[in-house]
């Protein structure tokens, strides 16, 4: 499994710091964190410890087994953004 | 001799007050803050601007209220500075003032027609079905079919999902009890919505743009050559686009291919590379007239919207909303960037007309950075400023205020404004909120009016 974030994401980046490995994207001063609408959770690294459920303010993170309905397609969204974003990127600190 | 504890006055208690406020209480856990708020309840566009259909993005109040009132920050509504007390009593009574009033109008056309009644800024509709009170005696004329929105920002995504979502699944919301009474009897039963330019340009996140194609009971419809990219925006979608903007305009090409849905009760058309050009009507709106423009690309890269020489298009209706973003007014006694419309800073340090850091003067949130980003966005921007302030406060630069301690501002606001709101007076209007919510099976039914609002207070 993994953790999935939805569109209701705000870019409040508590996830990202309380992620123990790492793995939410892309992260402040990365270049494309400005234009980013939400922050993304690499499946490939994610422990699914759930660090970053307990850390979102607006409860935007889910269990990929447990998706509302309505926000299903975001697995597919997420997929797509890691297709494209660069190995460099994805293991950058 | 002990110095006394630094304290602060955060003007403004919207999400880059609050950030703000959560990120300078973990900074300096010895410093005093004092949240001052035109209002008499905290949160600002959390409250007021957030649509009643997004209440999940509304949880964020929790934190806020955690992380700033729940540590000691007082909260005063119901205060307005510049008016109730001006900014140098506040600089005599505090070590730091924190602007964060944000962006409190909007952007205007500047065409003929726009001031007829009918044409409204979309912060306006915002204001009113949100429950803020200086707008609640507004009037939406929403007895007419087709509506017009301009812009392709979330609020007009906001504005549009409002006008045509059923009232089944406004009652759901917090929407205010006003307008959720008016759109009830709304016979709106199509929105177009304006691009200046093209659908790779749209400013709205691909989570919205999508939302407006699955509403209940709503067609969205998008015109098949409206989304053929004109060869500057697919070079430039190619080499520079964001994921969004990727995501947009694929989204908009599987909504100009769905079939058509003459059942649908209403619609959505999303139409682009549009420019108003002028509203008409005589004592109301009756139409709008458009002219088609094309995307070029300026001498820096930017890519514009450039009228072409052909013919205006007439749109019969009778609401305009304009939604092309907020702007700041200038605050009394505080320097002002007119060109940029924020307060000149340097990373939250705000400047004299010299270019000199006013000392003990701050800024976040829209007025330092102008109306970008969203909440979280803040965050970063309470950060910058508060390690700006954390510094000099560290550095001792800051002036000791003439009049510091809490009892003489407390004295000089009980003589100006007697009925300001404590942290009490809103829990007292949360608490009664939510509790009509409960009975209503709704997440909250707001209190609307000032006087109401103010009575709930002072009943603690």
């Amino acid at each position: 499994m993994t953790y999935v974030i939805t569109g209701s994401c705000i870019k409040d980046d508590d996830c990202i710091a309380s992620c123990p490995v790492d793995c939410i994207h892309p992260k402040p001063g990365a270049p494309d964190f400005e234009t980013a609408e939400q922050l993304y959770i690499d499946p490939a690294v994610c422990i699914d410890c759930d660090a970053c459920v307990e850390a979102c303010p607006v409860d935007a993170i889910f269990a990929d087994f447990e998706i509302p309905e309505k926000h299903a397609y975001v697995l597919d969204v997420n997929a797509e953004f890691f297709a494209e974003l660069s190995t460099a990127e994805r293991t950058a600190a | 001799m002990t110095r006394r504890r630094p304290r602060v006055a955060i003007v403004g208690a919207g999400p880059a007050g609050a950030y703000a406020a959560a990120c300078l209480l973990r900074a300096r856990g010895d410093v005093e803050i004092d949240l001052y708020e035109r209002l008499a309840t905290p949160w600002g566009l959390l409250r007021g601007g957030v649509a009643p259909d997004h209440q999940e993005i509304k949880r964020l109040q929790d934190r806020f209220d955690r992380e700033t009132l729940g540590r000691g920050c007082r909260f005063l509504g119901n205060v307005e500075i510049g008016t109730d007390v001006s900014h140098s009593e506040l600089m005599r009574h505090y070590t730091a003032v924190v602007y964060a009033t944000g962006a409190q109008t909007d952007k205007s056309l500047g065409i003929p027609g726009e001031d007829l009644p009918g044409s409204r800024a979309a912060t306006e509709f915002v204001a009113w079905y949100n429950g803020h009170p200086d707008y609640r005696d507004l009037e939406f004329d929403l007895s007419t079919s087709r509506a017009v929105v301009i812009g392709n920002g979330n609020v007009a995504a906001d504005v549009t999902r409002m006008l045509t979502l059923s009232p089944r699944a406004l009652e759901r919301t917090d929407i205010a009890d006003h307008a959720l009474e008016a759109l009830r009897e709304s016979r709106i039963n199509e929105v177009i919505v304006l691009g200046r330019r093209g659908p790779a340009q749209v400013a709205f996140t691909s989570a919205e743009l999508r939302e407006l194609g699955h509403l209940e009971g709503v067609e969205i419809r998008v015109d098949p050559d409206d989304v053929e990219l004109d060869p500057v925006s697919r070079r430039w979608l190619a080499a520079e686009g964001s994921f969004t903007a990727r995501k947009n305009v694929e989204q908009l090409r599987e909504f100009a291919a769905r079939p058509a849905r003459p059942d649908a009760a209403r619609r959505i058309e999303l139409r682009f590379l549009r420019s108003p050009v002028e509203i008409r009507g005589t004592g109301g709106v009756d139409a709008i007239d458009i002219r088609p423009n094309e995307i070029t690309e300026t001498d820096d890269g930017q890519l514009r919207a450039r009228p072409l020489d052909a013919d205006v298009e007439t749109i019969e209706c009778g609401l305009v909303l304009r939604s092309v973003g907020y702007q700041a007014v200038p605050l009394p006694d505080v320097p002002f960037e007119e060109r940029r419309f924020v307060l000149p800073n340097e990373r939250g340090r705000v400047l004299t007309p010299e270019g000199e850091p006013l000392p003990g003067v701050y800024a976040v949130g829209w007025i330092k950075r102008g109306p970008t980003g969203i909440l979280g966005t803040n965050k970063r921007d309470a950060e910058e400023t508060v390690s700006c302030l954390a510094d000099d406060l560290r550095a001792g630069t800051l002036p000791e205020p003439s009049s510091p301690g809490r009892e003489r501002i407390d004295a000089l606001l009980g003589q100006r404004k007697p009925d300001v709101v404590a942290v009490e007076g809103w829990r007292a209007i949360d608490a009664q909120e939510l509790e009509r919510g409960r009975s209503e099976e709704r997440p909250r039914v707001k209190l609307a009016s000032r006087d109401e609002l103010l009575a709930t207070a002072r009943q603690t």
